[in-house]
């Protein structure tokens, strides 16, 4: 009984990994030819033979997947999303028979020193072929410069600072970048809220936060959205925010701008609300989170708004199948980076085919291989219709807004 | 207006400094070692109480008085294991062992609770609005104020006119001779850190409701700005606890409002060092000079 359960799962794995190989030799041919105008011969070369002598030889269609994030420390929350954003898609497409990925994620506390490090060697010890990672930006501009060294492939499902993509060939991004964020909030701020006057509470000592803000702050010049009042926290004083919801409240701001992550926005939620100020508060993608932090009271979040790529209220397919299984398998509704995590495994499925790399290339073939058709795929994934990518890593798709009633996200 | 309202907001985090400072002026004014698992042992009130009134659904104040239990405990405990083995020894031995103990508690925190942030529910709800609503204070600020007011008299009576309080003076003053006099010195520094710790329970449900984001390492930020307050108003004194916290919140506030977010924390160190220029021993500190 074992031994013909045995042979009939064989055969079928057989039959899928041939499927796979014969999608992949058609996707081959243009892809092989932008390999040689960009890399090297020398690393091209493998790449094509492979690809050719695929259905003859069963190539392993199945790759290493890894990916670091935060899955312990305040920033928690990026990471468990990601990863189960992730781990969906890779089951989903190791259902459809194909490609095939094995998956590991490790945790990097969003270190950006050597805990990242560490997590990324981890992974490569293990054989990772490409990455899906890391979650934060911090992290990500660490590994992603290790990464450059060693030819490993990363797309960043959730790292959204420009200086992770810079200069790299190799790491590509799937949410926004932060100058787009500020930008995308100045605009929407400015067509939806004429005349407010905004606050910006920003922290300084952070990438990301500095990042979005710096941009904010010019395109809101140019939109002429007036900025009354800008006050900064570190991470050692992100307790206290007394002062600086006293001062914006003085300067007459109705609109709270908070490029932040959302335990200090929890903070200033809570003592704004204790001060008897209720400005509208506008969030970016550091925002999302709030609605899960443990007893939070969430009618302080009420009307917050946001901009984020997904909304688990849309009504397409695809995103109502996902919502669906990430409720059934992790008892909540999943949030952008969940959303993240899970295009990027479907992104990373649509290169591999493309470039049609095999799984017994080694990370650096792969690496060559995938950056060359990057900026030739289009992907239509949950968080944007006919995503693509620019040479420099920088992903284009449109924003939206939304905002938070009764502790759900709907779209305004 | 935004004048009393920086002023209110550093009043309030000032008292908050000065509760914890209090703990650490107690046990440096004793024991002669600077506790640097006071912060930790807030946090760990801050998690208790927490526990009590959500999870457990108690009422705040009786909330309030497990983690009190529970603190004080832990921090009779900790004295007996980790302090009291090494009183003869170096005080920089005790120092390290300090700062073991701190990381200690932080990562069985960690352990425990888990690093993701909880929401801490305020023991108070409201705000008190003045002048037709211009200034607003909220009750949170006016209960820390209140408790911390409280609790600096209760303390300064109790060293001053106690039996107990009495013998603590004495092993500040000379271990050796309290002894000689038939006080015991261990029990009355067990007594010392009981006390210290059930205020540093107050102290974390009090900083977890004006902050409410409780993580393991929500003590140790305050803690340091709280050893530096204790500092400030002379270390082991009480009244100097009070007053160090409550002009480093000021201090503090009024930077951030007139001068600048970013430069805050820089002049707040930068009072401290001119202060200890002008007066070592800090602002109610008694300078002794060395016997030979």
């Amino acid at each position: 009984m074992k031994k013909t359960f045995a042979m009939v799962l064989a055969v079928v794995m057989v039959i899928g990994m041939l499927a796979g190989c014969g999608s992949s030799t058609q996707t081959a041919a243009p892809a092989q030819a932008a390999t040689t105008q960009t890399a090297p011969a020398a690393e091209a070369a493998p790449a094509a033979e492979n690809a050719e002598a695929a259905p003859a030889a069963e190539a392993n269609m199945t790759f290493k997947l890894g990916s670091s994030g935060p899955l312990t420390g305040p920033a928690a929350i990026y990471g468990i999303s990601v990863m189960n954003g992730i781990q969906i898609a890779v089951d989903e497409i190791n259902a459809m028979g194909g490609l095939q990925f094995e998956f590991q994620s490790q945790d990097d506390e969003a270190d950006s020193g050597d805990k990242a490090i560490n997590a990324y060697n981890t992974l490569l010890d293990w054989g990772m072929q490409v990455m899906a990672g890391t979650v934060t930006s911090g992290s990500g501009i660490t590994v992603a410069a290790q990464a450059y060294q060693d030819r490993v492939f990363m797309l960043t499902p959730s790292g959204s600072s420009v200086d992770l993509i810079a200069d790299k060939d190799n790491a590509f991004q799937v949410c926004f970048t932060d100058p787009n964020q500020g930008i995308a909030s100045a605009d929407y701020i400015s067509q939806n809220f004429a005349g407010a006057k905004v606050a910006v509470i920003y922290r300084n000592d952070d990438a990301y936060s500095q990042g979005i803000r710096d941009t904010f702050v010019t395109e809101a010049k140019e939109k002429s959205v007036e900025v009354v009042y800008e006050g900064t926290f570190t991470e050692a004083t992100q307790t206290d925010f007394s002062v600086q919801l006293t001062a914006a409240q003085a300067a007459g701001a109705d609109l709270l701008f908070l490029p932040i992550y959302y335990t200090p926005a929890s903070v200033i939620l809570n003592q704004a609300n204790q001060m008897g100020y209720a400005p509208v508060v506008f969030g970016v993608d550091g925002m999302d989170g709030i609605l899960t932090l443990e007893n939070f009271d969430t009618s302080l979040a009420e009307g917050v708004m946001l901009l984020t790529p997904f909304a688990a209220d849309a009504d397409d397919e695809k995103t109502q199948a996902f919502v669906a299984e990430y409720q059934k398998r992790f008892g909540e509704t999943p949030n952008q980076f969940a959303a993240d995590g899970y295009d990027a495994a479907y992104i990373l499925k649509a290169a591999l085919e493309a470039a049609g790399c095999t799984g017994d290339m080694s990370a650096e073939e792969i690496c060559e291989a995938v950056i060359a058709v990057m900026p030739t795929i289009s992907v239509d994934g949950i968080t944007g219709l006919s995503m693509t990518w620019g040479a420099n890593g920088e992903v284009s798709k449109a924003p939206k807004a939304v905002i938070i009633q009764n502790g759900v996200y709907v779209s305004p | 207006m935004e004048f009393l309202a920086y002023l209110v907001s550093g009043i309030s985090l000032g008292s908050v400094y000065a509760i914890i400072a209090l703990g650490y002026t107690m046990v440096y004014g004793i024991a002669k070692m600077l506790n640097f698992a006071h912060g930790d042992v807030i946090m760990i009130g801050g998690y208790i109480s927490y526990i009590a009134a959500v999870n457990l659904g108690l009422p705040t104040l009786v909330a309030v008085v497990c983690a009190m239990a529970v603190c004080t405990v832990l921090g009779v405990v900790i004295e007996g294991l980790a302090y009291r083995p090494l009183r003869s020894a170096p005080s920089l031995a005790v120092l390290i062992t300090a700062i073991g103990v701190s990381y200690f508690l932080q990562n069985s925190a960690l352990l425990i609770w888990g690093a993701n942030p909880k929401s801490y529910t305020p023991v108070v709800e409201g705000t008190l609005k003045l002048f037709g609503g211009q200034l607003s204070i909220s009750n949170v600020s006016i209960l820390t104020v209140a408790a911390c007011i409280v609790i600096m008299i209760g303390l300064t009576l109790f060293t001053s006119k106690t039996k107990m309080g009495k013998a603590m003076r004495a092993c500040s003053e000379d271990k050796g001779a309290a002894q000689l006099m038939g006080i015991n010195v261990n029990r009355t520094i067990s007594l010392t850190f009981a006390i210290g710790s059930a205020l540093a329970a107050i102290a974390g449900a009090l900083l977890c409701s004006f902050s409410p984001a409780l993580m393991p390492t929500t003590g140790s930020m305050p803690g340091i700005k709280a050893f530096t307050a204790a500092v400030f108003g002379g270390i082991g004194s009480i009244p100097g606890a009070f007053l160090g916290g409550i002009l480093l919140g000021i201090i503090e506030s009024l930077a951030r409002g007139y001068i600048s977010t970013q430069l805050s924390n820089s002049i707040v160190f930068a009072v401290l060092i001119i202060i200890l220029l002008v007066r070592p021993a800090g602002l109610l500190g008694k300078y002794v000079p060395e016997k030979v």
